[in-house]
């Protein structure tokens, strides 16, 4: 038993270190004086002077600022549509077209996004042709296109949420005479708000994160932060894309944690509400 | 275009009583958008595939033409651009690299995530929500930057060269940077959290009274392990894969930042031929065999999640 406890330990040590050490050597040099990355300049460091390089680069500010709000868009557009599918899937039984919904929400969770750039740029383009919209490629067509494959990662959140509860609760209200559509809104998406939250968080980081469809479906003066690091970091290692990324780190950290803090807290309110409403029974 | 959505609504909403109806409405959204914009670039996409290109805004001759010479409708098909790829070693050649370096990551991904999902999924339950957290976060960090990482790292004067040559295990710093090594590592590196959750997410379920019916018995770990847990987690296996396999093949950014200069992986050509060379057909015709290739992947995918869900219901 102890050596297998032994065997289980030092995998997920190797593992975390594998996982982790590159992210810590970022973080580590972002402070460092020398431009070589890689080179502690044990005199002059740690400095932060590379974090004021970053503050002070308006076109890296800029680009975030579109990419927060271009991810923040296609999240919530992703949210409304994903979970009008992940409904669809899980709670209504065999329908027409349901196979071919669940391959289309299943194939984009693969798809290379090289192939999903190419093929939504030529609907782009053909759209244009035939009806004059969108006028060009920009933030609209970027936020289109991130829209479409990040409901995919939504839809499966928000299904294997749904999934996970019976529908007794939803079947009683309708019984008693309740609308669907207040069904819904005060059961259904109360059970399942953890999910939808995850869902949009997961849309967000997937959006925020993406260069190969961006570049794709992008155009002039639409330039997102991604696109902006990939081209700097295609020519080699500079140290203020060092300090980006501990930033970035810092705040996808907080945002984990809250998040994973604020959704338990809400799930756990909800057990200690349906323990009361039990005792009250009783 | 909003019109054609209210159009369809309206279609999809006229007929059958009103329960249905509303039922009808919820999948017609995600349905309708999907369509448009998932199935229908598709089929755009093999459309430009069969065109000629030209010198034009955009540089695609259309299939159907109106000769007014001739007075009618002329449907010019051209399988040029298949014969391209075929005849040409270099895109045979950057087809059959993909797919070995997809494959190779793959193994390597399964024979690290493996063991993880593993000790995760025997860990007493409160720590194991802390090791599951510590998987999935590095997946809401940038990935662009965590393939930067790696740049530093692998470097001739990075990190990795220079704690081997402190400890004189080397004497001259190794190339590890551009070469297949590096490639195999990012992608593993990258994918590895999509190993690990189909994975633990199966290993979870399993039933450990099997194990100690298989120890009552007087069978080896060993043996226990490689005839009850191992067979078990097929499906897990499987479904992890393809997760790694299949977006590894056309994988645009990983190659393009740590792999070699003189040996393409396919995204990189389909991008290539798109943006520098602006030929859209070639680069359809790219994108089209690709999907071909994938076509049998994703459909077992398919089938293996459909199965997971349904026995989740």
């Amino acid at each position: 038993m102890r050596v297998r406890g032994l065997f289980r330990n030092s995998v997920l040590m190797l593992g975390f270190v594998f996982l982790y050490a590159p992210i810590v050597s970022m973080i580590f040099f972002s402070f460092n004086n020398s431009r070589l990355v890689t080179v502690w300049d044990a005199v002059n460091s740690p400095t932060l002077k590379w974090y004021v390089v970053l503050f002070k680069n308006e076109a890296i500010l800029g680009a975030a600022w579109l990419s927060i709000k271009i991810a923040a868009l296609s999240a919530s557009g992703a949210v409304v549509l994903g979970t009008l599918a992940g409904l669809s899937l899980a709670r209504f039984g065999k329908f027409r077209g349901r196979a071919l919904l669940s391959v289309m929400i299943t194939a984009p969770l693969v798809m290379p996004e090289v192939i999903t750039g190419l093929s939504m740029l030529l609907l782009f383009v053909a759209l244009e042709q035939l009806t004059g919209w969108p006028e060009g490629r920009g933030i609209l067509t970027i936020i289109f296109a991130h829209i479409t494959f990040s409901m995919a990662y939504v839809t499966v959140v928000v299904q294997s949420r749904l999934a996970s509860f019976d529908c007794s609760l939803e079947e009683v209200a309708l019984d008693l005479g309740a609308r669907p559509v207040t069904v819904f809104w005060r059961i259904t998406l109360p059970i399942i708000f953890p999910a939808v939250l995850s869902g949009w968080l997961l849309a967000f980081t997937l959006s925020w994160d993406d260069v190969v469809i961006s570049q794709f479906v992008s155009g002039p003066g639409s330039t997102t932060l991604p696109m902006i690091v990939y081209s700097k970091v295609r020519l080699g290692v500079s140290p203020d894309i060092n300090a980006l990324a501990s930033v970035m780190l810092l705040i996808v950290a907080l945002c984990v944690v809250l998040s994973t803090y604020y959704i338990k807290r809400i799930e756990q309110r909800r057990v200690a509400e349906a323990l009361m409403v039990r005792s009250e029974e009783l | 275009m909003g019109g054609v959505c209210l159009f369809i609504l309206a279609v999809v909403q006229s007929s059958g009583p009103l329960t249905v109806n509303g039922r009808r409405i919820v999948i017609a959204w995600p349905f309708i958008w999907l369509l448009l914009f998932f199935i229908i670039p598709f089929l755009i996409v093999f459309k430009i595939s069969f065109s000629e290109a030209r010198l034009a805004i955009p540089p695609v001759a259309p299939l159907f033409e109106w000769v007014s010479s001739t007075k009618n409708f002329v449907l010019t098909l051209s399988f040029n651009n298949y014969l391209f790829l075929f005849s040409d070693a270099l895109y045979i050649n950057t087809f059959f690299y993909s797919i070995k370096v997809a494959a190779v990551s793959t193994f390597w991904c399964l024979l690290l995530g493996y063991p993880m999902a593993y000790a995760i999924s025997r860990a007493d339950p409160v720590r194991r929500n802390l090791y599951l957290m510590l998987i999935i976060l590095p997946f809401w960090t940038s990935f662009l930057l965590r393939v930067y990482a790696w740049v530093g790292l692998l470097k001739t004067d990075g990190l990795i060269n220079n704690f081997l040559l402190n400890l004189r295990l080397i004497d001259e710093p190794l190339t590890l940077l551009y070469t297949d090594f590096a490639v195999y590592v990012g992608i593993v590196y990258s994918y590895l959290p999509f190993m690990i959750l189909p994975l633990y997410s199966n290993l979870e379920k399993h039933d450990l009274s099997l194990l100690e019916a298989a120890d009552d018995l007087g069978a080896h770990p060993i043996t226990a392990f490689f005839k009850i847990t191992l067979p078990l987690s097929i499906s897990g296996i499987v479904a992890g894969s393809l997760l790694v396999f299949i977006p590894a093949v056309g994988e645009f950014v990983i190659p393009s930042l740590l792999g070699r200069s003189d040996q393409l992986m396919i995204g990189t050509v389909l991008t290539n031929e798109f943006f520098s060379n602006r030929d859209w057909p070639v680069a359809s015709a790219v994108a089209i065999a690709l999907l071909l290739f994938l076509l049998a992947p994703i459909k077992i995918f398919q089938y293996y999640q459909d199965r997971e869900t349904e026995a989740a219901l």
